[in-house]
């Protein structure tokens, strides 16, 4: 047979190191031997499979992050972060680009999504009393991973670069304004001499109202910063998950 | 020397590999595998079709001379901006989200109570698991008023009532007198955190003193809150207290 000479060329095995026959040895070599399925361990308790326990919110929320990475990469190929040319590049997007739109939605409805399934999670984990000892760090994790989600969420929100953006984040950011000792409109904002050109609205900004500068900032934050953060963030949540026993169960 | 070959057929290094799966324990391959790729299809599938029948909304270009009014904030912020009209800027926009934020991660360091772990469980649980629920309602209460009854100039207006129609601006505001305003405040702490620790003494002596605190203090606020919206939608109340720095 042709298929079993390549299957049992050395190339082959360099890349696949066990073979598919159903033996407990092959179950556990499939997950140990993958870097993707390492994050799970080779056996779990019966009861953590239970879909009612999970509702398989946390998998679907990273599942949302992965979406956000392939479709949002694809659309940085489109879109330049500079006022002249964003709400072109967003139209152009739309019109021309093959399977643009799709794209865009695809890219905007998994970013509601992913807000929506951290909430629903951090509920799933709560109700479950898994954010007890000792999983209370993980949880801590957790809560930074929301506010990075909201954060995410919000920058990619300016950079369509319409009325809608505009004004939302005009709104947004006109609460670092009022940060106390920090905002320029704050409570005891004079005894540090904040002024609006150096207070923590005019940081985000890189002006004091929403403009080229904010663009480009909103730009790096949500394509770089971000998700950067959000993957160190994901990756010690995913290891404390294991270190900390797997997911949590009836002690 | 070691070749592909050899390396597969003996078993690994490591001597005693789990061979069975022990009692109630099974292979995450394939039992959950197979599980995460159906969730992973079907949000896949739900998604693309969403996708294809719904656009992304995008408007006209943006305008710093043409206000959008109202300008509300992305959903999930919409909360926040509808606590501008019970709060200062400072207290909406930066006090109560970074209190928010402080309070979910306390929440493993405040609670001491074992049980209820790995299970849905309210019986043992009454006091976190309403408090969280009541939090949680709040947010998405907040939203949905934000997001569906709020028109032109942030005035109430029903899902199907016409943005077009002026509506007449509020009726006067005002604040609680200084004084009263502050015997209020220090009322509603004073006994917020002293009556629930003497007349639930088991659960004071349960979590100790400092835990008991700030509990209390974040139960409070988190009330105080809605006890702030009622003032300001049946009573007219602005300010509880104003002093020549921040009013609240």
């Amino acid at each position: 047979m042709k298929l079993k000479k390549i299957t049992e060329s050395a190339a082959w095995r360099s890349v696949f190191r066990h073979k598919l026959t159903d033996t407990p040895r092959n179950r556990s070599l499939a997950v140990t031997s993958n870097v993707f399925l390492h994050l799970h361990p080779v056996q779990m308790k019966a009861s953590a499979l239970k879909f009612r326990f999970t509702f398989c919110l946390g998998g679907l929320t990273l599942l949302m992050f992965i979406i956000e990475t392939v479709t949002g990469v694809l659309l940085m190929f489109y879109y330049r972060p500079v006022p002249e040319y964003a709400y072109l590049d967003m139209k152009l997007i739309e019109h021309t680009v093959l399977f643009g739109m799709f794209l865009r939605n695809m890219h905007r409805w998994a970013a509601h999504a992913m807000v929506i399934l951290v909430m629903l999670h951090m509920l799933r984990v709560f109700l479950t009393g898994s954010y007890k000892p000792p999983r209370e760090f993980n949880w801590v994790i957790g809560v930074l991973l929301l506010v990075v989600t909201l954060l995410l969420s919000f920058t990619g929100y300016l950079l369509p670069w319409d009325q809608i953006a505009f004004w939302a984040i005009t709104v947004g950011t006109k609460m670092a304004a009022a940060t106390p000792f920090l905002g320029n409109e704050g409570p005891f904002h004079q005894l540090l001499n904040i002024n609006q050109y150096n207070d923590m609205q005019f940081l985000l900004l890189g002006d004091n109202q929403v403009g080229g500068n904010a663009l480009l900032r909103f730009y790096v934050l949500h394509c770089v910063l971000l998700p950067l953060v959000c993957v160190i963030l994901m990756a010690v949540h995913f290891w404390r998950i294991r270190k900390d026993g797997g997911i949590s169960r009836p002690l | 020397m070691e070749t592909a070959e050899n390396r597969q057929d003996e078993p690994p290094i490591q001597t005693a590999p789990p061979m069975e799966a022990a009692d109630d324990q099974v292979f995450t391959f394939p039992d959950l595998v197979a599980r995460e790729f159906i969730a992973i299809l079907l949000a896949m599938i739900v998604l693309s079709v969403w996708s294809m029948g719904i656009d992304a909304p995008l408007k006209a270009i943006a305008d710093p001379n043409w206000t959008e009014n109202p300008a509300k904030a992305p959903w999930y912020f919409i909360g926040l901006q509808e606590m501008l009209v019970y709060f200062d800027p400072w207290i909406a926009g930066v006090a109560l989200p970074g209190l928010i934020i402080l309070g979910l991660m306390l929440i493993p360091y405040i609670d001491p109570n074992p049980r209820g772990v790995g299970e849905y469980n309210f019986r043992d649980r009454k006091l976190a698991v309403s408090m969280f629920m009541v939090g949680y309602t709040l947010w998405f209460v907040l939203i949905v008023f934000g997001q569906f009854f709020r028109g032109p100039n942030w005035h109430f207006y029903w899902p199907w009532e016409d943005w077009s129609i002026a509506k007449a601006a509020e009726e006067q505001l005002v604040n609680i007198p200084s004084a009263f305003g502050y015997l209020l405040i220090g009322l509603y702490f004073g006994l917020g955190i002293g009556l629930p620790a003497l007349l639930k003494r088991s659960f004071y002596k349960e979590v100790g003193a400092f835990r008991y605190l700030t509990t209390m203090m974040l139960i409070l606020l988190m009330f105080g809150t809605i006890i702030k919206v009622v003032l300001r939608l049946f009573f007219h109340v602005k300010y509880i207290i104003v002093t020549p720095y921040f009013s609240i």
